[in-house]
């Protein structure tokens, strides 16, 4: 897999184990990118000349490409920078709308920054009650009843309004029972909104947003093989025709008087300006690439991070202490761990494994609420993608002794 | 670059001027929340002398390294030179460049020393 990547050519003694941070770039979404920059870089939606049309073309080809991977219509998918823009959209679009003071709106303890900040600096300024789901004993999110099945009904009642949830933690890996949630919300609340933040199951998982029932997806192209500066927002057709404009300007308008502006239906509502015309041609085709080669590699994938895992129980045993809920007895999951290292400080074991070309990531990857609810300071994070193979968890375990003895 | 140098890793396993009963009368504390760094100095002063130094520090080599080099340094050096230093020092102690990210690490315990030092102002 490693050949379709150009970075291996050009740094061959990389081992990345960083992509849920970001991935790195297949050829063919770099070419596509170049492609549009050198031959068609046109602006859309306006020009009559060949260029233009064909930027076009392409641009709203690609959006078809994203709501046929997400099993959703063109026009519920709007581009934006990313899955944090999309959060930020939808609080500003939808929040302030629909949701006024004494509301209740529900997340987890276990969101990424992005999925819980937007939320939460929501229920400051409107007067919201906040309610967070915790983890339990097994660090799953706190909804299983005492004979193990998924009962949402302690915390997600008739007055629950919206309900912000990630359909896989970056943190922990496991997926969350979304469709199971979803179900059980509407039948406990049919009027409830329920926002899913995909940004890293659409790497490892199908999204069907139809078979989820959900009323708002996201995800950011930069952790499937696309480019940074693109993301979807997927909302609902009825949704997205009561929402706000989030940012004003040209491209978002029927028609503009000096005394009053008239604004397009959805998608295009959402999409001022100019957008990252070449990005989401990107999208794309990492969209067509991912297709083309996941189900191929998912098992091997997940098969290396089961290797990965058993080597890291055997030979760190009483070195590490190892975080993850992806399951080893199923090949769903994302296929990621967190670590403590006994004694020796997360940026001090990234630093060690970085000066041996050896990339992972240290801190609390954008999830403070969920590492001091474990008790964690700051934790190291070792995550693969398509191009993860064996020769990369041997470098890897090779780095870790040099910390063992670094540190003897 | 392997800033995990005999010097670094000496400091770090054989901290000087450690107490962790350093208590809080006249201690500054610096934490970083976003890693867990933190660390406590404390100075003693003879008219624009530092005199003696305590500290205590948790966290990453280099913070635990630089809060026990920069109270070395700090001893017998007056109020003033040690007010004016940057991060400039960093590079000189040590003897390698940090990069950004692990420089912060270094500079809580150049911040907490100055803070120290400020209290007798």
């Amino acid at each position: 897999m490693k050949r379709y990547f150009p970075i291996f050519t050009s740094q061959p003694d990389l081992v990345y184990l960083d992509s849920a941070a970001t991935a790195l770039k297949p050829k063919s979404v770099i070419d596509a990118m170049n492609d549009y920059y050198s031959n068609y870089s046109s602006n859309i939606h306006r020009g009559l000349y060949p260029i233009a049309e064909k930027a076009s073309e392409r641009y709203e080809s690609a959006r078809t490409t994203v709501a046929d991977f997400l099993h959703a219509n063109n026009d519920e998918i709007i581009f934006t920078h990313g899955a944090t823009e999309s959060i930020n959209l939808l609080a500003y679009g939808f929040g302030r709308e629909a949701l006024q003071k004494g509301d209740e709106i529900v997340t987890t303890i276990m969101e990424h920054h992005a999925n819980f900040v937007p939320w939460q600096q929501l229920a400051f300024e409107l007067g919201l009650d906040l309610k967070i789901i915790d983890v339990d004993e097994n660090l799953r999110l706190a909804l299983y009843d005492k004979e193990g099945k998924i009962d949402i009904s302690p915390v997600i009642t008739k007055k629950t309004k919206l309900f912000c949830v990630s359909m896989a933690s970056n943190v922990l890996g496991g997926e969350n029972p979304i469709k199971e949630i979803i179900a059980q919300a509407r039948r406990i609340n049919p009027n409830i909104v329920v926002v899913v933040d995909a940004a890293q199951s659409v790497v490892h998982a199908t999204v069907d947003v139809k078979d989820l029932d959900c009323d708002f997806l996201v995800f950011s192209g930069h952790k499937l093989y696309g480019p940074t500066g693109i993301g979807v927002l997927y909302g609902k057709k009825d949704l997205l025709g009561n929402m706000f404009p989030f940012l004003f300007g040209g491209d978002m308008v029927e028609d503009v008087e000096v005394d009053k502006t008239i604004f397009k239906a959805p998608p295009q509502r959402f999409e001022a300006g100019t957008p990252h015309i070449a990005g989401a041609i990107g999208l794309a085709e990492a969209i067509v690439f991912y297709k083309q080669h996941t189900h191929d590699h998912e098992s091997r994938i997940m098969a290396i991070f089961k290797a990965l895992i058993s080597r890291l129980q055997t030979e760190f045993k009483d070195d590490m202490t190892l975080y993850f809920q992806t399951p080893l007895h199923t090949n769903t999951g994302v296929p990621l761990v967190v670590f403590t290292y006994n004694n020796v400080h997360a940026h001090d074991v990234a630093q060690i494994l970085a000066q041996q070309n050896i990339a992972v990531r240290a801190g609390h990857h954008c999830a403070m609420p969920l590492q001091k609810r474990l008790g964690l300071n700051a934790t190291t994070r070792i995550s693969l993608g398509l191009y993860s193979d064996m020769g990369d968890i041997e470098k890897l375990v090779e780095g870790l002794h040099v910390i063992k003895k670094t540190f003897a | 670059m392997d800033i995990y140098q005999e010097i670094i890793l000496d400091h770090y396993k054989h901290p000087r001027n450690f107490n962790k009963e350093i208590g809080k009368q006249d201690t500054v504390e610096v934490a970083n929340h976003s890693c867990g760094d933190k660390v406590l100095m404390k100075v003693k002063l003879d008219k624009d002398s530092v005199t003696a130094v305590e500290c205590f520090a948790e966290g990453c080599v280099i913070s635990v390294a630089s809060a026990s080099i920069i109270s070395e340094y700090a001893k017998g050096k007056s109020k003033k030179e040690l007010l004016e230093l940057d991060s400039g020092v960093i590079k000189t102690l040590f003897g390698v460049q940090l990069s950004p990210n692990r420089l912060k690490c270094a500079l809580i315990s150049l911040e907490a020393l100055q803070r120290a030092l400020q209290q007798y102002l």
